[in-house]
């Protein structure tokens, strides 16, 4: 099980605790997340449940370079945080 | 008459009310720090929605019937096939992704629960249950010339403008940025664009009169008398006498003809209101003195409105949202880019400054 983790920011928004999560892909994981957690959902990826333009995903220190089908890898002791990438104002 | 407002802005959505001194901001504020882009009160139902812009998060839609905010689904597009290719006018990736909700509207007085909704990148929504639940318009998306839109200064294409026709529930009409208008007479299952006579001048000449890339900032229409429409377009102002069928452009508007909003008055359809801008390059007031321009014979001629607005040094852009009217037309208000917020209860004549210090304004209702 990966650890997946969210930025604080969101927290104001929509309750998301760091959790432990199934899944050989970003996206798998993501979704075994968004199972349990459904409204999670809309506020890290968008309909096609690619991820959000100015959202950020780093697996064991590594950017998540797929942004669009979510497909890098994910070890059973992965660390995965969703973060912002930093913008606006 | 209303005496309560509801004011869009870039860090929350703010009350305004009515009293025996006049109109005041209210310390009735929601979602404070977050980007409210459009509201709707729905009469009909007592729901008041809000749609909030969190950038990163997404788009989001909360709805009110006197006991608190609840977050409820959003406007979302369908799984797009992979062997379909999505564009815009240009060419560029078209997501299929809710990027904003741009207008939110009630259905006819006969079709209690159901909202329209306009999105950016220019899907058009209907729920029949409050916003519960929201469906893509498809005949619209898949219409061929829907691919031909392109954004007018957003990215991407968009609706922003929901006209029911009050004699016909079933006839709806859109004003697309830019994508020109387009109707509906059987409650969305074939549409048909109805720009004709409007003009483009960011087109090549042979191309400025192409009804499906005109770019309409706002459309409005007059409740008593439906047939007659306007439209402030990025190239001036647009009035129809013929129910969308054609346009004339209207000339000769000083100080300017650019602008975003517009607002007919209810029961007057020779009566309009616009806050002109210098030209589209260059969207400030002319020579740094906000006014409103008002008709009241159809175009013919305007008076410009002045009296209680800053004459030097206003640099204020009103939002094709954040000109509004109330249901017996004396009441006018109006938010701008800098913050700044008026209200009228004679027409125009004389306007009351409610702030000049609110975060830019995206929308303003009457409730």
């Amino acid at each position: 099980m990966a650890k997946v983790t969210f930025t604080a920011n969101l927290m104001r928004h929509v309750d998301c605790p760091s959790v432990d999560a199934p899944g050989a892909t970003v996206r798998d994981v993501l979704k075994a997340v968004f199972l349990e957690n459904p409204r999670l959902k809309s506020y890290v990826v968008d309909e096609q449940f690619s991820l959000r333009r100015h959202m950020g995903i780093i697996v064991d220190g590594e950017i998540v370079l797929d942004r669009k089908a979510l497909s890098d890898p994910v070890e059973s002791h992965s660390e995965v945080f969703v973060l912002q990438a930093l913008s606006g104002g | 008459m209303s005496d309560q407002m509801i004011v869009s802005t870039r860090k929350g959505l703010f009350t305004a009310k009515r009293n025996g001194k006049g109109w005041a901001l209210t310390d009735d504020v929601a979602f404070l720090g977050d980007n409210v882009t459009v509201t709707l009160h729905d009469k009909r139902s007592g729901y008041t929605y809000a749609a909030l812009d969190h950038g990163h998060f997404g788009v989001k839609l909360h709805r009110n019937k006197g006991q608190g905010w609840e977050e409820i689904a959003a406007p979302a597009y369908p799984e797009k096939p992979e062997d379909v290719v999505s564009t815009d006018g240009w060419g560029k990736e078209l997501p299929w992704a809710t990027a904003l909700i741009w207008a939110l509207e009630p259905g006819g007085a006969d079709q209690p629960g159901l909202l329209w909704c306009g999105t950016i990148p220019g899907g058009l929504f209907k729920s029949e249950d409050h916003g519960e639940t929201w469906e893509l318009n498809r005949p619209l998306w898949d219409h061929p010339s829907r691919k031909r839109w392109f954004g007018g200064g957003r990215d991407l294409p968009g609706i922003h403008s929901i006209c029911v026709d009050p004699r016909d529930s079933n006839m709806v009409r859109l004003g697309v940025s830019c994508g020109g208008v387009w109707q509906t007479n059987d409650g969305g299952k074939s549409w048909d664009c109805r720009a004709m006579g409007m003009r483009a001048e960011f087109m090549p000449p042979e191309q400025a009169g192409d009804q499906e890339i005109q770019d309409p900032h706002f459309l409005v229409q007059c409740k008593s008398d439906p047939d007659r429409l306007w439209v402030q377009h990025h190239n001036g102002i647009f009035q129809s006498r013929d129910g969308s069928a054609s346009w004339s452009e209207v000339t000769d508007v000083n100080p300017s003809s650019f602008g975003f909003g517009v607002a007919v008055h209810p029961d007057e359809p020779d009566t309009a209101w616009f806050v002109p801008g210098i030209k589209d390059e260059l969207r400030i007031p002319k020579d740094g003195e906000l006014v409103v321009t008002r008709t009241r014979d159809g175009g013919k001629t305007f008076d410009i409105l002045r009296k209680g607005l800053p004459q030097s040094h206003a640099y204020d852009v009103v939002l094709r949202h954040a000109l509004a009217i109330d249901e017996t037309g004396d009441q006018l208000a109006f938010g701008s880019t800098t913050g700044s917020l008026y209200v009228t209860e004679d027409q125009g004549d004389s306007w009351q400054e409610m702030s000049h210090s609110l975060p830019p304004v995206y929308a303003v209702r009457f409730m």
